[in-house]
C-alpha cells in the first residue's frame, strides 16, 4: 500500500476526532447519525456506481494523459477568444496561488480589501478603455453580458413594448444566440440585421447591439447608427474588445449608452472557453439599472479609504425577482487576473502590444492581397477576412493551414477568417501565409486609424497602473494584496449555503496544463479529444449522483443552472402544446436568485407559504398548486431546504407538482448534504443545478469563477441547451445560455478530479462527516445561541441557523459578531439568511475537529461579550463588539480612550496571541459608500 | 416612535396628509424609516405621471433593503421632493417634514377611506 487514499486527506476529522463528536451528540456511530438525519426512505441502496477511487499520482497522471490528448495548435480562430501570455508572476502568485482562489465574495469587505482593490482596477480599466463612468466587477461570458444589457435596455428605456432589438450582422455568432434564447423567454423580439444599412427609424428598436470591431474584424464610425438609434430613443450597446481600445476610442465617445466584452485576452487562458471575466459599463446615472457587483469606494470608521461592494440592493438576494437579473457568482479571479495584466503593462505597455498585433494584421493582409487573395476590410485590428470565392477553396487553404498546426475560422461560404493575438510571432506569419502559398511582405508599420476612430484620450493614468514594473515590485504588490484577505489558507470560512471546502492541490493542477488551457472553445472538435472524453466521464458520474439521465456541462454558475434548467422545463411544456403553462411556485425560504431566475425564464412566480418549522407549508403548496393548475410550469424547492433541514414531504410536495402537470426544480446548492445517500432524481424532482464550486470543490476565487450544470430526467434530456458552432445538447434543445459549449471548461478537471480520487465510498464519507461537522457546532452553540430548525429527530443537515435576534434588544446585531469574529481571524457565517437576524453556519467536511472548537471558542468568547452587555457590566458603546474589528493602527493609537485595553480588541483568544491575521481596516461605512458611489481608486491609493 | 394624529396612515408604511386645497402629501412613516435603516438613495415619478389605487409609484432604498411606496388612491403627480437627490437622511431625519416624498392630484377618491388613523395604524403595528 502506496498512497494514503485521497479522502484522508480531503475530510477533515481524524479517527479520533470523530469518535469525540459523536460522542459529544451522544451517537453510536455515523450510519446512526445519517440515520436520524435522512428519512430513511429518501435513501440510495448501497453506494453509487462510480470508479473506485484513484490516489493523487494516478488522477495527475490520469489529468496529463487527457490533457495530452488534446491538440494545442496555433488557433486564429477569434470571435471573442484570443491567444494571451499570462505574465509568470501573475500565473504562479494570482492564478495558482490558494490565497486568491479560495476566497469568498467579499461581503465581509474588512478582510477583503486585498481584492476590492484588484477589483476596482478591474473596473476602471474598463471604465477608462470604454469611455464610461461606472463598469461592473464581472460578468460570466461576453454573450451573457450581451443579453443583460439587452434586458438593461428594457429597463431604462421609456416604452420598450412591442418594440425590437437589433442586433448587428457583425456581432459573434455565440452572443446572437445567447442573445436570442434570453429574448425568446421574454417575449422580446430579435431581428438581426446590418444596422449601417437599415432604416432604423422604421423598425422602431427600443436597443440595438453592435460588435466593434466587429467579428470579421472590421472597424466601423458607429456614430451615425447612434444617433439614428437615440432618434427613436433607442439604448445602444456596444460589444467591444479592450485590447483595440487601446488604439481605438472608446464606445462613449461614438454615443454608445452601455459597453459590454470580455477581458479574456488581458492575461486569462482561453481554456476550451472559459472561464473569463466579462464586463458591463455604463454611464454614472445608470448605475442603479445595472446587472452585476459593482466595487466602490467608502471609508472605515476612522475615515480611512475602504472599498466594499456597493448598491446591493439591486441584486437578486434582496430584490427577489424585481433584481437587475439573477447573476450572483461572477468571475472574481479573472477579473483579478485582467487587472494585474493591466497593473503590469500599463497603458504604454498595452498599447505596444496592441500595436504590434495589429502590425502582423496588416503584414498578412497586405501579403494575401499580393498574392490576388480578396481582403475584406482596409480598416481592421487584429482580424483579417478573406473571401477566396467558395467553401471548396475554403476548405482546401483551412485544411492547408491545419496542416501546419495553425486553426482558422471558416465561415463555410467562402470566407475565412484569421484573429492574430499577443501571442503571434513573426514566424507563425511567415508559416501562415505559406498555408495561403502567399509570399511574405517585409513587416511594415500599419497606417495609423482614422481621425475619426484613433484614440486620443489617455487611459489607466491611475499611478498603480505604472507602478510595478519589476517583478520584484509586482510580487510584493500580489502579495500585499493577498496578505489583506481571509482566505481558507487562513482559517474555515464557515459560510452557510457556500460549502466552503478544500480546493486541492491535485484538483487545481491540471487547470494551467497548456493542453487544457490553450485551447479555442472553438477548435475543430478532434483537437478536444481529451476534454471529450473527460466531458463524458463527468456527465456520466454527475448522473450517477443525481439520479438522472443526462446532464449539461453548459451554464457557468448555479444561477445560469437555474435559468437553464427552466427553460429547459418551458421548452418541454411547448413540445407538447402546453405553452400556457409559465407559473412557477416557489417557497418563500427559496434564495433570491430562484424568483430572479423564474423571472427571466418568462414565469410568473407565484410564492408558496412556509411553516413555523420552515419547511413548505404543504396545505398552501397545494392550494396554490391547485389554483393554478391548468397553467402550473414548475415548482423550485431547495433540498435539503434552505434552513438545512431534509423535510420529511419532499416525495409528496413532489407529487402534488407532478399531478398537476408541473415539473420539479431542485436547487441543488445544498447537494454536499446528499452526494452518495440520496439523490435528487429518485426523490422526484426533474431537473436539478449542481454547484461545482460548492460540492464538486472548484474554488469559489473570491467570487467566481462557478459552474452551474444541470441534470434531467430522460423526459427533459432532448432540451438541454446546444450551441451555433459546436455541435452539443439535445435534439430539440434550447439556445445557449453560455457563449462556450461546455461553459467555462477548463475548470471540469477540478471536479472530475475531485469525484475520480474521492471514489463512491469518499464521496459518501464527505457526506456523512459534512453532517457530523454541522450537528458538533450546533451542539457546542446551542445552550449560547438558540438553534433554528431540525429536522424530526433534533438534528439539522450540513449547516445550522444560529439566532441572533434577542440580542438586538441590547443593540448587538448579526454585523456586529461577524466583525468581533474577524479579530478572532475568522470569516463570520452567513448573515441575516434565509431568516433576518440570523447566522447561518456550514463548516463543511474538511474541517477538523480542531479548527472546529477554535471556532465555536470564538463564538462562545463572543457570546460572553454580549452577556457583559446584557447583564449591565458594559455599554454596547463600551463594547469591543461594538467597535470591531479593530485594526493594529486604531489599537496603537496615542489616543486610545476605550473602556477596555488594546489587547482585548487584538487578542481576544490565545490562538491570535500565537498567530495573528489583521484586518486592514475598521468597519466600512455602507452608508456613506452607496451615498457617494465612486467606482475608481483614490489618487493617493 | 412618533405617529402625528394629523396624518392618515396606509398598511404599507405610508403616511398621507390631506391637504386644504384637496391634494395629498405622502410620505414614510417613522416606523418605516427605521426599519429601513439609514436611507441612501429614493426613486421619485416624475410630475404628470398617473397611478392607480395600489399600484408602485416610488422606490426607498437603504443600504441593505428596498422598499416599494404604493400609491392609495388613483393619482396624478403633482411634485416630487427633489430635495432629497443628495440630501435622503431627510427621510430619516425628518419623516413628516422634510423627508416627504410627493404631492398628489387625487383623481379618484375610492381608496381614501381605506387608509386608518394614527391610533389604528400604531395598533396594527403592535
Amino acid at each position: 500500500m502506496g498512497h494514503p487514499p485521497f479522502s484522508t486527506r480531503h475530510n477533515g476529522p481524524r479517527e479520533a476526532e470523530i469518535a469525540a463528536m459523536l460522542d459529544t451528540l451522544g451517537v453510536p456511530s455515523l450510519d446512526a447519525l445519517v440515520d436520524r438525519i435522512i428519512p430513511s426512505d429518501l435513501r440510495v441502496n448501497g453506494p453509487l456506481d462510480l470508479p473506485p477511487a484513484l490516489t493523487e499520482p494516478e488522477a495527475l497522471a490520469r489529468l496529463r494523459a487527457l490533457a495530452g490528448r488534446n491538440v494545442v495548435a496555433r488557433s486564429f480562430i477569434g470571435a471573442g477568444y484570443h491567444g494571451t501570455h499570462t505574465p509568470p508572476v501573475i500565473l504562479r502568485n494570482v492564478l495558482e496561488n490558494p490565497g486568491w482562489y479560495t476566497a469568498y465574495t467579499p461581503y465581509q469587505a474588512e478582510i477583503a480589501q486585498g481584492r476590492l482593490e484588484a477589483l476596482l482596477l478591474f473596473q476602471m480599466t474598463v471604465q477608462e478603455l470604454t469611455g464610461f463612468e461606472v463598469s461592473n466587477a464581472s460578468l460570466l461570458d461576453e454573450a451573457t453580458a450581451a443579453a443583460e444589457a439587452m434586458t438593461m435596455a428594457q429597463r431604462v428605456v421609456r416604452k420598450p413594448d412591442g418594440r425590437p432589438f437589433l442586433v448587428d450582422h457583425g456581432c459573434h455568432p455565440q452572443t446572437i444566440a445567447v442573445v436570442r434564447t434570453r429574448a425568446e423567454a421574454l417575449d422580446v423580439e430579435v431581428q438581426v440585421v446590418d444596422l449601417v444599412a437599415a432604416d432604423i427609424a422604421a423598425l422602431n428598436p427600443f436597443g440595438v447591439l453592435i460588435q466593434d470591431p466587429s467579428t470579421d474584424g472590421a472597424l466601423r464610425d458607429w456614430r451615425a447608427v447612434a444617433e439614428a438609434a437615440h432618434a427613436v430613443d433607442a439604448f445602444v450597446v456596444a460589444a467591444v474588445d479592450l485590447l483595440s481600445l487601446t488604439l481605438r476610442e472608446g464606445p462613449a465617445s461614438w454615443g454608445a449608452d452601455a459597453a459590454v466584452g470580455s477581458a479574456q485576452r488581458f492575461g486569462v487562458p482561453m481554456g476550451y472557453g472559459g472561464p473569463h471575466a466579462a464586463f458591463l459599463a455604463t454611464t454614472g446615472k445608470l448605475a442603479r439599472k445595472m446587472p452585476g457587483r459593482i466595487i466602490g469606494v467608502s471609508r472605515g470608521a476612522h475615515g480611512e479609504t475602504a472599498y466594499r461592494m456597493a448598491l446591493q440592493t439591486r441584486e437578486q438576494h434582496i430584490r427577489r425577482a424585481k433584481a437587475t437579473s439573477n447573476v450572483c457568482t461572477a468571475q472574481v479571479l479573472l477579473a483579478v487576473i485582467a487587472a494585474m495584466y493591466a497593473v503590469w503593462h500599463g497603458s504604454d505597455g498595452l498599447r505596444a502590444i496592441a500595436t504590434a498585433v495589429r502590425g502582423r494584421a496588416w503584414r498578412v493582409a497586405a501579403s494575401l492581397r499580393a498574392a490576388g487573395i480578396e481582403v475584406l476590410h482596409d480598416t481592421f485590428f487584429d482580424t483579417v477576412t478573406v473571401d477566396v470565392g467558395d467553401p471548396g477553396r475554403e476548405e482546401a487553404f483551412l485544411a492547408a493551414a491545419r496542416e501546419v498546426g495553425i486553426n482558422l475560422r471558416p465561415y463555410g461560404d467562402g470566407r475565412i477568417g484569421i484573429a492574430l493575438d499577443e501571442t503571434t510571432t513573426d514566424d507563425d506569419v511567415v508559416t501562415l501565409l505559406g498555408a495561403f502559398r502567399a509570399a511574405v511582405r517585409p513587416a511594415e508599420a500599419a497606417p495609423a486609424l482614422p481621425a475619426a476612430l484613433a484614440r486620443t484620450s489617455p487611459f489607466m493614468t491611475h499611478p498603480t497602473f505604472h507602478r510595478y514594473r519589476s517583478e520584484t515590485e509586482m510580487l510584493r504588490y500580489l502579495h500585499r494584496l493577498q496578505a489583506r484577505d481571509l482566505s481558507l489558507t487562513t482559517a474555515m470560512i464557515p459560510l452557510g449555503s457556500c460549502t466552503m471546502k478544500l480546493n486541492a492541490t491535485t484538483e487545481m493542477m491540471p487547470v494551467t496544463l497548456p493542453g487544457f488551457g490553450a485551447l479555442h472553445p472553438f477548435a475543430p472538435i478532434d483537437q478536444a479529444a481529451g476534454y471529450a472524453s473527460l466531458h463524458d466521464d463527468l456527465e456520466r458520474w454527475l448522473a450517477e449522483i443525481t439520479g438522472f439521465a443526462a446532464v449539461s456541462l453548459q451554464p457557468n454558475a448555479g444561477s445560469q443552472g437555474e435559468y437553464a434548467g427552466l427553460l429547459v422545463i418551458r421548452a418541454f411544456h411547448r413540445a407538447r402544446g402546453d405553452a400556457h403553462r409559465t407559473v412557477c411556485l416557489i417557497p418563500t425560504s427559496a434564495h433570491g436568485t430562484n424568483p430572479a431566475s423564474a423571472v427571466m425564464a418568462g414565469m410568473e412566480v407565484v410564492e408558496v407559504a412556509c411553516d413555523d418549522a420552515g419547511n413548505v407549508d404543504v396545505d398552501d403548496l397545494r392550494a396554490k398548486a391547485e389554483a393554478h393548475a391548468d397553467r402550473l410550469a414548475a415548482l423550485m424547492v431547495t433540498y435539503p431546504s434552505t434552513h438545512g433541514v431534509f423535510e420529511e414531504s419532499i416525495r409528496e410536495i413532489c407529487e402534488i407538482v407532478h399531478a398537476r402537470g408541473g415539473q420539479v426544480y431542485m436547487d441543488g446548492a445544498n447537494l454536499n448534504a446528499m452526494v452518495g445517500l440520496c439523490r435528487p432524481g429518485d426523490i422526484g424532482a426533474d431537473v436539478c443545478h449542481l454547484n461545482l464550486h460548492k460540492t464538486f470543490t472548484i474554488p469559489h476565487g473570491g467570487g467566481g469563477p462557478g459552474m452551474g450544470p444541470i441534470g434531467v430526467a430522460s423526459h427533459l434530456a432532448p432540451f438541454l441547451p446546444g450551441h451555433p458552432l459546436v455541435d452539443t445538447g439535445g435534439e430539440e434543445g434550447i439556445g445557449p445560455v453560455s457563449a462556450a459549449p461546455w461553459g467555462s471548461a477548463s475548470i471540469l478537471p477540478i471536479s472530475w478530479a475531485y469525484i475520480a480520487m474521492m471514489g463512491p465510498d469518499g464521496l459518501a464519507e464527505a457526506t456523512r462527516l459534512a453532517l457530523l461537522n454541522a450537528n458538533y457546532v450546533a451542539k457546542r452553540l446551542e445552550g449560547a445561541f438558540p438553534v433554528l430548525y431540525a429536522g424530526r429527530h433534533g438534528f439539522v443537515a450540513h449547516e445550522c441557523i444560529l439566532d441572533c435576534r434577542a440580542f438586538k434588544a441590547v443593540g448587538v446585531e448579526v454585523d456586529d459578531i461577524s466583525k468581533r469574529l474577524m479579530d478572532h481571524g475568522f470569516h463570520g457565517p452567513t448573515m441575516s439568511w434565509p431568516v433576518a437576524g440570523t447566522l447561518m453556519v456550514e463548516p463543511t467536511e474538511s474541517e477538523g475537529k480542531a479548527e472546529l472548537d477554535r471556532f465555536c471558542d470564538a463564538m462562545l468568547a463572543i457570546r460572553a461579550e454580549i452577556a457583559d452587555i446584557e447583564e449591565g457590566r458594559v455599554a454596547v458603546e463600551d463594547s469591543p463588539l461594538h467597535h470591531a474589528p479593530h485594526t493594529a493602527q486604531v489599537l496603537l493609537s496615542p489616543n486610545w480612550s476605550r473602556a477596555y485595553p488594546p489587547h482585548v480588541g487584538a487578542y481576544p483568544s490565545e490562538t491570535t496571541r500565537r498567530w495573528k491575521f489583521w484586518p486592514s481596516v475598521s468597519r466600512v461605512d455602507n452608508v456613506y459608500g452607496d451615498k457617494n458611489l465612486l467606482t475608481v481608486l483614490p489618487d493617493d491609493a | 416612535m412618533n405617529f402625528p394624529a394629523n396624518l392618515l396612515y396606509t398598511s404599507h408604511d405610508e403616511w398621507v396628509r390631506k391637504e386644504d386645497d384637496g391634494t395629498l402629501t405622502l410620505g414614510i412613516t417613522d416606523h418605516a424609516q427605521d426599519a429601513m435603516g439609514d436611507i441612501v438613495h429614493v426613486e421619485l415619478p416624475e410630475v404628470g405621471d398617473t397611478f392607480s389605487a395600489g399600484a408602485p409609484m416610488a422606490e426607498i432604498e437603504s443600504s441593505k433593503a428596498v422598499a416599494e411606496i404604493f400609491t392609495p388612491v388613483d393619482c396624478e403627480v403633482i411634485a416630487v421632493n427633489a430635495s432629497l437627490d443628495g440630501e435622503e437622511e431627510q427621510v430619516n431625519d425628518a419623516p413628516y417634514e422634510g423627508g416627504w416624498l410627493v404631492k398628489l392630484r387625487v383623481t379618484d377618491p375610492a381608496g381614501l377611506d381605506t387608509l386608518m388613523t394614527a391610533e389604528a395604524y400604531q395598533a396594527q403595528l403592535g
